[in-house]
């Protein structure tokens, strides 16, 4: 799957054949997987396939029960997880949770709370953020350690549809800039980046793997979602369909509709009459002078949140 | 100066008070409180074990409470019970096998009433000074481990993927819990220990902005308790441990108010705002 040039780039971390156990049922089995200094790797597949027990292995949380799991000497790893529940006792402020692993350097701080846009948020406490808000400080937090290996668990969870462009564009961005390998878990195609190299379709095993367009044509791909028709090339959806000024969605082969296909991805549900132009890339520019008026757009912001009670972007009065 | 026992006592409990304080904030944070009290309450079965096998008392209660709570760790990985349950039977279990067992031993008299609510106005020089010695090793202790403390209370997975041996933190963590519980013990009692854990840390929450500073204001708010309750105690001819725990209360009410403090003045705002 790597063998694209005979000088390969440094191997951050490689399973051969890695597998667990737990209570007599394997959570995942057979995996191989190899992630290369400025490689995108991106995990997909349904709940319960061990896309997460994968990371897990692949960073030393978890050891294998089968096979093995090889790492890069003094490996730096930047995590994200999938699920972090603060206690509310816990006085922690977004620049505090920055220097939860290790003490950052004032500069670094400062850069990755300004590229994830949220540097007037520094002094809120996670707890008053929302879901976007709290995943985009995870992010800073792990892209400011510079990682020699950034682990992303679903990291655009909860970030509504423009930001996701947003942080996509910032992790491949992250990337370029300093050559860091990224391992990334997506629960299905739609939402995997564009400048994803490779693609591991996992079901308890690894079912398919290679590009983002040639997963999404594979047998095995189709097989695990169901083959949902037509809707096999949305893997790019951020670029297939716009909305339009008058609510109606216009699709890449031209025809329009009431609304997104079903498939279209996470940010199904009421409210998709506004046009994705807020783009959040100039970070400071939602703050929320106008209060109300962004409302809507935060929707999504704890969609996949677990009991974390986040509510939808208040935190930005207090900035 | 320290022949008077008042002073003595005064000594006792504020240097107990402010090894408390940030073990106390670390015991909230992680949602240990009734992992405490089990801890606290099997020190009767090391007092009785003590009292049967001659051995050292401090040793004794340590050596149960770090037993107890490896026990507990090797129960909740067979997953049976849940560990509300777990914590429920061996709480109890081991404080009734300790009355159990002293009452059996006829030959020995011991004050139950002074292990169950503490002495402090017994305290000994010797006494006082274990538990600054005692206090300053568990402080240094927890200034060494307070990264990846902090770091896995907020998430094991992110310390350990990010290095910081979580485990390894969360054994001391342990270890230093029995200390402080069998250098407690003496001062309010083994069903009170877990008062003056978690009281004034849940008080310094109000005013904190960082966990640092709450460990510190925790560990005042402590001391201020102990103070308040010795002097009342005093005034009012009333048992000093309980004394000490209802002053404790006494603060946690007071940073109630909604006029007190700033900082929660800004929490109840924000928490209005989110309904």
């Amino acid at each position: 799957m790597l063998m694209l040039s005979p000088a390969r780039p440094e191997t951050l971390v490689s399973l051969a054949n890695a597998g667990i156990r737990r209570q007599g049922r394997w959570l995942v089995r057979g995996v191989d997987l190899t992630i290369a200094r400025g490689e995108i790797v991106t995990l997909i597949g349904p709940n319960g396939a061990g896309k997460s027990t994968t990371a897990k292995l692949a960073i030393g949380v978890l050891r294998p029960d089968e096979g093995s799991v090889q790492r890069a000497d003094a490996l730096a790893v930047g995590y994200v997880p999938q699920k972090l529940s603060i206690d509310w006792t816990m006085p922690l402020t977004v620049e505090r949770l920055m220097h939860l692993t290790a003490r950052l350097a004032e500069r670094d701080l400062t850069a990755a709370l300004d590229a994830v846009g949220i540097a007037h948020l520094r002094r809120a406490e996670v707890q008053h953020l929302s879901g976007g808000e709290f995943q985009r400080a995870l992010l800073a937090r792990a892209m400011a350690r510079k990682p020699d290996l950034l682990v992303l668990d679903e990291p655009v969870q909860g970030v509504d549809f423009a930001g996701e462009t947003a942080l996509y564009g910032l992790i491949g961005e992250i990337r370029d800039r300093t050559g860091c390998g990224i391992l990334m878990i997506s629960h299905d195609l739609h939402m995997v980046m564009a400048g994803t190299d490779t693609v591991v379709c996992l079901n308890g095993h690894v079912c398919c793997r290679g590009t983002p367009a040639a997963v999404s044509q594979s047998d095995d791909y189709r097989r695990l979602f169901g083959a949902a028709g037509g809707g096999l090339a949305l893997y790019s959806h951020r670029h297939d369909h716009t909305h339009l000024p008058d609510g109606r969605v216009l699709h890449e082969d031209g025809s329009i509709t009431d609304h997104c296909h079903p498939d279209d991805g996470h940010h199904h549900g009421a409210g998709h009459d506004h046009a994705h132009s807020h783009v959040h890339a100039d970070g400071n520019s939602h703050v929320h002078a106008d209060g109300d008026c962004h409302e809507h757009v935060h929707h999504h912001d704890h969609a996949h949140h677990g009991d974390r009670d986040a509510g939808a972007g208040e935190a930005h009065r207090h900035a | 100066m320290l022949d008077d026992f008042f002073i003595r006592a005064l000594l006792a409990g504020i240097g107990l008070a402010l090894t408390t304080g940030p073990l106390g904030c670390l015991v909230v944070w992680r949602r240990m409180a009734y992992f405490g009290d089990t801890m606290a309450h099997s020190a009767l079965l090391g007092v009785a074990l003590s009292l049967f096998f001659e051995i050292n008392l401090l040793v004794s209660v340590f050596g149960v409470a770090v037993a107890v709570s490896l026990l507990l760790l090797f129960l909740q990985r067979r997953q049976g019970l849940s560990a509300d349950s777990l914590l429920g039977i061996l709480s109890h279990s081991t404080l009734a096998i300790g009355l159990v067992l002293v009452a059996f031993m006829s030959w020995v008299r011991i004050d139950l009433i002074a292990f169950l609510f503490g002495d402090i106005l017994a305290v000994t020089t010797a006494d006082i000074l274990l538990i600054w010695l005692g206090g300053a090793f568990v402080v240094g202790c927890l200034v060494l481990l307070w990264r990846p403390l902090v770091a896995s209370t907020v998430s094991q997975d992110l310390a350990e993927a990010e290095g910081l041996n979580p485990d390894r933190a969360r054994l001391f963590f342990m270890l230093l819990m029995a200390l402080v519980i069998a250098i407690a013990m003496k001062i309010v009692g083994i069903l009170l220990i877990t008062a003056l854990l978690i009281i004034p840390a849940a008080t310094a929450r109000r005013f904190s902005p960082s966990p640092e500073r709450m460990a510190v204001f925790a560990s005042l708010l402590g001391a201020l308790a102990v103070v308040g309750g010795l002097f009342a105690s005093l005034q009012a001819d009333t048992p000093s441990g309980p004394s000490i725990v209802v002053a404790a209360l006494v603060l946690f009410i007071v940073s109630l108010l909604p006029s007190f403090g700033r900082g929660l003045a800004q929490t109840a705002k924000l928490d209005g705002e989110r309904r």
